[in-house]
Order: structure tokens, then C-alpha cells, then sequence
């Protein structure tokens, strides 16, 4: 194999709350991990879909932001010293003959760990796709739910779609480079920053791009290159030539390719766990926080804390087999508050 | 009091509903296909209905954050709510919602 392995003892998927204070729990029996998420930092849901909203039921916090919990949890895991490798999802976790995993992600990145920890909350986050009837033909090749390289866009007739920052950002961007640009939301109101907004219309006002009042209707192309846009307006049904679309209707999130690596689901949807190690039908394989199932869960934050403190424990006794797991408390154990950097 | 949802494959389901409760959670502890990934913070759009065009006019118009959310759903109509925004009462003892498709459990990417 490529000697760019990265070798640890843990890789845990999902930077969200769970994920993050399994570092915790694990740093404190002296396993090393490292951390994989699709987003581009940590936080998972909590930080994605609520930062500002307040959570009233995590102990000791009468009150607290999404992004105030994934603060605090990353001051409380930085002595752990594990590594980040964000935007990026893993796509194949394969076991090596001495029972370790080789874990790949779509970034090409490769690790090898004796345990691995599920911890990827409702499933990775993927954009949300437009009902359109044959646009997967498109995608990929026209149709577009994120710019990775600027110059696709280039010389192109581009139709953009949605009202967020994501619309109005590329609309502001990609202007320069297209033939021709097309801003299509519902309504003539916008989520995006004040500042966006006023240089998106500053934009139509100019002639520089159109704006239409309509929803994506239908395409047409050949052979996934897209040659016309049909809308739904007011007025009916309104047809733009265009060459590229890019669709912004927001992140949603799907199990993805965790759903075929053999494990035991429930319902097809949830990973099913045992209650006193919260590991997976396969050894070594560990599920905590929203992702796993088992009689009587409850998806709620502080039971995927709950759940990493076990888990920890038994990831302890598989990385380390002949070490003696001694239990010990953070307020009185002398050689915990070394690792913890307090004594 | 009750309410009828029409599920994704057009079944209608009649559910009985609480006084306060939110439309999204009858749904979804009556265990239809929805999604309410954000459990009900008006944060992702998961929960999206269509309401029967005779009881659109009895439910509180939707806030700047529900139209904002909104937004993001790809299968929008003019009677499009988020089912976490309307609070059951009294006066919606019957109402009638259809799941969009948007809100199925398997829905997007």
C-alpha cells in the first residue's frame, strides 16, 4: 500500500457533538484519534442547522447555541490533540488481515485504526435535489449543486437557482465569467447578507444578469449537456437556453455509503447497537449518537455523550488487549489531569 | 381532535392530535415518512406539507424564518407550511395536510 497511510488507533466519522466529545472519551484512555467530516468544520447538525438556536438540555447549561456547544467541546478536547480532515466523506472502510481498518474517503485520504466510531448524527450532509424529472442525467456534467473550479462556468449560458447566500454568492461570482446568468427564486425576497442582495440587484438594474420570479420546472439537453431551462412563473411556463444550472436548495442528510458496509440497520435508516459497548454487528465497529439504534434510544445529545464514555472503555480494550482498563474519575485521578494538561 | 395526511404514495391517514402539539410531531410519532431532521427549530425544511387549499386561511400566516426556510424546499406551492410551525388547536381540529415529497425520510441527493 502507499506509504501515505495515516495509522492511528481511532477514526472517528462525524465532527458533531458526539464525535467531538468521543475525543474526549477516548483521549482519556490514551487512544488516539482522527476525525472525518463532510463539512468543512466541526459542529455536524448543531452548528449547521441551528448555530444560533438555543439547546436548554445539555447538563449544566441552562442554555446554550449549537455553536457555543461545538466551542466548548473543541476547548475541551484540544489536550487530546486529535487531527481534523474535513469536507471530505468516507467511502469505503475495508478489514486488513490483522483486523484493523483501512478507512478511504472521497478525498483520497487513507487511514488504518483498530476501531472505528460511527458518529455521523442523521448521515452525512448532501444537497438537496430538485424534483425535476431526469435531472440525475444532468448532474455531474451540467447540472451542479456546488462550484468546485470556477472556469466550468466559464463562457457559459448559467441559470442559478435559490435564495440563500449560496445563490447570491455564485450570482455575484460567477457573473464575470458567464455568457449569460439567470437568478430564479420564488419570491423577490432574499435570505442572503443586505450586501449581497443590494449587489445582486445592482446587477439586474445594469443588465448584467435577469432575475425571474418562478420555480425550476423542466430540462432539456442531450446526453446530460443541458441546452434549455423551463420555469414555473406567474405568467406560465418560461423557457431559458442554458448551458449550466446550479440548484442551491440547501443541505439535507442521507446515510450514504454507510448504509453498505454491512451493518445491522434498523428500519434500513439507523445502525443497531449493543447497549454495553454501543458497538455495531461488526467487531471493532463502534455507533454513538443519533446514527445508531437500540431499545429505548433516545436521540438526544446527551445520550451520545453517554454512549461514547462505553464505548471508549471497550475501543480501549480492542486497540490495547493486554493493558488494564482501571476506571478512574477527572476530579481525583492525578494521571488524568496530566493528560488534561491540569496537573 | 384529528387530522388527515395524505402520505407521499396518496394514502390518507386520519391521526388524532393534542391540543398544542405541533402538526410535524402527530406525523411523525404516528410514524409517516417524514423526515423533521431538525426536530421542530423551523432549521431545515424536512417537515414541508401542502395544506388543503379550504384551511389555508385558518392557520397563522408563516413567519419571515418559516418563508425563509421556506426557501430551501425544492417542491414549493402556494400552499407550502412547515409542519413544525402550526400548533394544534381547537380551531384545526379536521385540518387537512398532504406530505410533500420533500419531506420523505429518503428525500434529496
Amino acid at each position: 500500500m502507499s506509504g501515505n497511510e495515516i495509522v492511528t488507533d481511532v477514526v472517528i466519522i462525524g465532527a458533531g457533538p458526539v464525535g467531538l466529545f468521543a475525543v474526549f472519551e477516548l483521549g482519556l484512555v490514551d487512544l488516539k484519534c482522527h476525525v472525518i467530516d463532510i463539512l468543512d468544520r466541526p459542529g455536524g447538525q448543531c452548528a449547521e442547522l441551528y448555530p444560533e438556536k438555543p439547546i436548554y438540555d445539555i447538563p449544566a447549561f441552562p442554555e446554550i447555541s449549537g455553536q457555543g456547544l461545538t466551542d466548548n467541546l473543541m476547548k475541551q478536547i484540544a489536550p487530546f490533540g486529535a487531527e481534523f480532515h474535513f469536507s471530505q466523506m468516507v467511502t469505503n472502510v475495508e478489514r486488513l488481515e490483522d483486523g484493523s481498518f483501512r478507512v478511504t474517503t472521497d478525498a483520497d485520504e487513507v487511514f488504518v485504526a483498530k476501531v472505528i466510531v460511527i458518529a455521523a448524527g442523521g448521515g452525512s450532509f448532501q444537497p438537496k435535489r430538485p424534483p425535476v424529472p431526469e435531472i440525475e442525467q444532468y448532474e455531474g456534467k451540467s447540472v451542479f449543486y456546488a462550484v468546485r473550479k470556477m472556469d466550468d462556468f466559464r463562457d457559459q449560458d448559467l441559470v442559478i437557482v435559490g435564495g440563500g447566500d449560496s445563490a447570491l454568492d455564485w450570482t455575484l461570482n460567477l457573473e464575470p465569467l458567464a455568457r449569460s446568468l439567470t437568478l430564479v427564486h420564488r419570491r423577490d425576497e432574499f435570505r442572503g447578507h443586505a450586501d449581497s442582495v443590494n449587489k445582486m440587484r445592482k446587477l439586474v438594474e445594469d443588465g448584467k444578469i435577469n432575475f425571474v420570479m418562478g420555480q425550476l420546472g423542466r430540462l432539456e439537453g442531450a446526453d446530460g449537456q443541458l441546452s434549455e431551462v423551463f420555469l414555473k412563473t406567474a405568467g406560465g411556463e418560461m423557457g431559458i437556453p442554458a448551458t449550466r444550472l446550479l440548484p442551491f436548495f440547501g443541505l439535507t442528510m442521507k446515510l450514504g455509503p454507510v448504509a453498505d458496509w454491512g451493518l445491522d440497520l434498523h428500519d434500513n435508516a439507523l445502525i443497531k447497537v449493543d447497549t454495553e459497548r454501543f458497538e455495531t454487528s461488526e467487531p471493532g465497529i463502534f455507533a454513538i449518537g443519533d446514527i445508531n439504534w437500540y431499545p429505548g434510544k433516545l436521540k438526544l445529545i446527551l445520550s451520545g455523550f453517554h454512549e461514547g464514555a462505553l464505548m471508549s472503555q471497550a475501543a480501549k480494550r480492542i486497540v490495547h488487549p493486554d493493558a488494564k482498563v482501571v476506571f478512574q474519575y477527572t476530579t481525583s485521578s492525578t494521571s488524568l489531569q496530566k493528560k488534561l494538561g491540569v496537573a | 381532535m384529528r387530522i388527515f395526511v395524505t402520505d407521499q404514495t396518496g394514502t390518507e391517514h386520519e391521526l388524532e392530535a393534542l391540543e398544542g402539539w405541533r402538526v410535524m410531531e402527530v406525523i411523525r410519532d404516528w410514524g409517516l415518512n417524514i423526515k423533521a431532521e431538525c426536530g421542530g427549530a423551523c432549521s431545515c425544511a424536512t417537515c414541508h406539507v401542502f395544506v388543503d387549499p379550504e384551511w389555508v386561511e385558518k392557520l397563522n400566516p408563516p413567519t419571515d424564518e418559516e418563508e425563509d426556510m421556506l426557501d430551501s424546499v425544492p417542491d414549493y406551492e402556494a400552499n407550502s407550511r412547515l409542519s413544525c410551525q402550526i400548533l394544534m388547536s381547537e380551531e384545526l381540529d379536521g385540518l387537512k395536510v398532504r406530505l410533500a415529497d420533500s419531506a420523505s425520510q429518503d428525500a434529496a441527493a
